[in-house]
């Protein structure tokens, strides 16, 4: 058996393209995921004009309103803004496509909200989003980001006008200076603690057929006090109307880098190996070797256990290399490598199995690669389909369809393998051996019919 | 001579190969019935028939690859080669690595002492490093009936080992043949060209739907055949053909 695994490494050795395959792949795969969680999405580039007058801010009372460099600083922190003079100038780099869209604040923005807020104008304040529909992905794309912007600024708004109103209901219960919105005008307000106070000492100092009146009033004013302050809460509530509590009762999760990283190790492990090792064994049949080594030379057992060996060191080195290669863009954490080759080795061995079947039921090198193809993309699509984004009864299905090829367990294994918090590998070990002994079984049925 | 042998001749010591009755069946088809023969060493022996007669299933038994349903095969000591219709070689090795991988797997004693004399065999020192994509059809198939060769057997089976060469590769191939045989080992080989059975073959066994309707010499089938028809050229295919139809096939 030694001496057919040397000579399967000799015809890899002698056909280029799937030995530079079996080196690029993982490397290119490895860089490319690499780039893809190490770099943080790019902002999408927007046109902003400002046509709101110089120095101009809105005021909200005695609480800190909003400036204009404030407002701008925080948008641009989530857009790439490119700034223009003009509403010409929007226009011009939206058609142009040298920004995603634009985005223009009228003079009179701060102006109708303040009117809003006051409630002395009708007008609604609002902003001008230019967007180029060329591209409909473009334009959902500058569409989402603006409105998830808009709606960030509301809820900014309304917790400065909470924080507004709460101040306003302690003045109304202590009593202190107030200024009046819009007017600038400072008033003395005497607070309803004081005003019960007050009442108090006058009840005293009455006759008591008049004390009654004036204690109905002061138990008035302390009914008032004592129901403002409980509005503490709900202004609060009004603030922040709902809150997210995270409670997690299943499931190991590894990070979602680690979880890409465990992803696109099983994907060139699974398409690999399979694609290797099927071919290898249909070359047998392609070439009139097998019955030569068949003929009482090797065993047909024999001859599978090789084509498995060949299959799992391949996804070994081939795994091995893309971890490496990946480790400039992402830590792996490589002090746990006797985990990680287990896994690697279970999963080229389930893989191999796989692959050893296809071929075996296939015959030919085309045909394996092709249905190798066929299965082994659809099934890693599949097992990648989250919970809730489809119906139950078909997710019952889905997970037993990827139950029964390896590429679920092998990414479960390498997920656990690479991280602590991943999952436990018992289950995928098991998993994978099964999966292994089942289809080896398979293969060697499909070959009674191989010659 | 014997038109249809109920039993293998028994030959004694002399025989290598003798087979017994033997029978095989592919679900209702019969591909072959209670056939017997026997091979002697450093035989030429022509499995002769039309296309469907048995021939590679015949082979395919002796050789192991197939199981009989009924019968018997014994031979004496020493091994069995096996060399199949189509080249069974790896094209992208070279013919020295198909030689020596070959010569691994049999576990032969000494490789390199194997090899070479393979090598030499067959004329191909000088191709030893070309990969065998690159050989002719009959340098392919003398690589092909080298490694067959390989475990030094004592019976060589050939399944239509000139199919798809030309003339001048046929005859260097039988050349070779002819010069294991001389070498004492026997070649049992199948074809269905009576030309090249009669002139390459020490005796020939016809099978015809599976059953062995003759064992003898060529001049023997050529008698059992009977007169030619008046005016007709001496032709070995004109005789096979009407030996076959006097049989009833």
């Amino acid at each position: 058996m030694r001496w057919l695994l040397l000579k399967d490494l000799q015809l890899l050795r002698r056909s280029p393209l799937v030995t530079g395959l079996l080196v690029v792949y993982p490397i290119v795969l490895a860089v490319l995921i690499g780039l893809a969680i190490s770099r943080s999405p790019d902002k999408p580039k927007v046109a902003f004009l400002n046509e709101i007058p110089a120095g101009e801010s809105l005021s909200l009372g005695p609480s800190e309103g909003f400036s204009q460099q404030e407002a701008f600083r925080q948008l641009c922190a989530r857009i790439e803004c490119v700034t223009a003079s003009s509403r010409e100038e929007v226009e011009r780099k939206v058609e142009d496509g040298e920004v995603l869209g634009g985005l223009i604040l009228p003079d009179d923005f701060l102006e109708r909200l303040e009117g809003q807020l006051s409630a002395t104008s009708p007008e609604p304040a609002t902003v001008d989003v230019i967007v180029n529909q060329d591209d409909p992905l473009k334009a959902q794309l500058v569409d989402d980001r603006i409105r998830a912007l808009l709606t960030e600024a509301n809820l900014r708004l309304s917790e400065r006008i909470t924080e507004v109103a709460a101040s306003y209901q302690g003045i109304l219960s202590e009593g202190g200076e107030f200024e009046i919105p819009l007017l600038g005008q400072v008033v003395q307000i005497l607070g309803l603690r004081n005003a019960e106070r007050i009442l108090d000492t006058v009840a005293a100092s009455v006759a008591p057929e008049q004390r009654a009146e004036i204690e109905d009033v002061r138990d008035f004013a302390r009914i008032a006090r004592e129901n403002l302050d409980l509005a503490d809460d709900f202004l609060a509530s009004v603030r922040e109307p709902i809150a997210v509590e995270k409670q997690v009762i299943a499931g190991d999760v590894p990070p979602l880098d680690t979880f890409a990283v465990a992803v696109a190790a099983a994907v060139t492990l699974l398409f690999v190996t399979v694609l290797l090792v099927s071919g290898s064994l249909a070359l047998e049949r392609e070439e009139n070797t097998f019955t030569r080594l068949t003929r009482g030379l090797v065993s047909r057992t024999g001859l599978l256990v090789e084509k498995a060996a060949l299959g799992t060191a391949a996804a070994l080195g081939v795994t091995l290399l893309m971890l490496a290669a990946i480790t400039p863009f992402q830590s792996i954490g490589w002090d746990r490598v006797q985990l990680i080759v287990p896994a690697i080795l279970l999963a080229g061995a389930a893989s191999s199995a796989l692959g050893l079947a296809i071929g075996a039921a296939a015959r030919e090198v085309r045909a394996s690669a092709l249905l190798a193809f066929a299965l082994a993309l659809p099934i890693a699509f599949v097992s990648l389909v989250p919970s809730g984004t489809v119906g139950k009864s078909l997710y019952d299905v889905i997970q037993v369809v990827a139950g029964a090829f390896p590429f679920s367990p092998a990414l479960d294994a390498l997920s656990g393998a690479l991280a602590a918090s991943g999952p436990d590998l018992g289950l995928p070990f098991l998993h994978l051996a099964l999966l292994t002994l089942g289809y080896l079984v398979l293969a060697r049925l499909a070959l009674r019919r191989f010659a | 001579m014997s038109d249809k042998p109920p039993r293998a001749r028994r030959r004694g010591a002399a025989s290598v190969l003798e087979v017994d009755r033997l029978s095989k069946s592919y679900g209702s088809r019969t591909a072959l019935r209670e056939v017997s023969f026997a091979a002697r060493p450093g035989e030429l022996l022509a499995v002769l028939g039309p296309n469907g007669a048995g021939k590679t299933t015949l082979l395919e038994i002796l050789a192991g690859i197939s199981k009989l349903d009924a019968g018997e095969v014994s031979r004496s000591n020493g091994k069995v080669g096996w060399v199949p219709q189509e080249a069974g070689l790896y094209r992208r090795l070279t013919v020295e690595e198909n030689l020596r991988l070959f010569a691994r797997i049999e576990a032969v004693a000494d490789v390199d002492a194997t090899v070479e004399r393979m090598l030499e065999q067959t004329g191909l020192e000088e191709r030893r490093g070309d990969p065998i994509a690159s050989l002719s059809g009959g340098n392919q198939q003398r690589i092909n009936i080298a490694i067959g060769l390989l475990g030094d057997p004592s019976v060589l089976l050939l399944d239509e080992p000139s199919a798809g060469l030309d003339p001048s590769q046929r005859i260097r191939l039988w050349q070779f043949v002819s010069s294991l045989a001389k070498g004492g080992t026997t070649v049992i080989y199948s074809t269905h060209q009576i030309e090249e059975a009669s002139h390459y073959g020490d005796r020939l066994v016809v099978l015809a739907d599976g059953e062995a309707i003759f064992d003898g010499s060529f001049a023997q089938l050529r008698r059992a055949a009977g007169p030619r028809p008046k005016g007709s050229v001496a032709d070995p295919e004109s005789d096979f053909v009407r030996f076959l139809r006097r049989k009833g096939h």
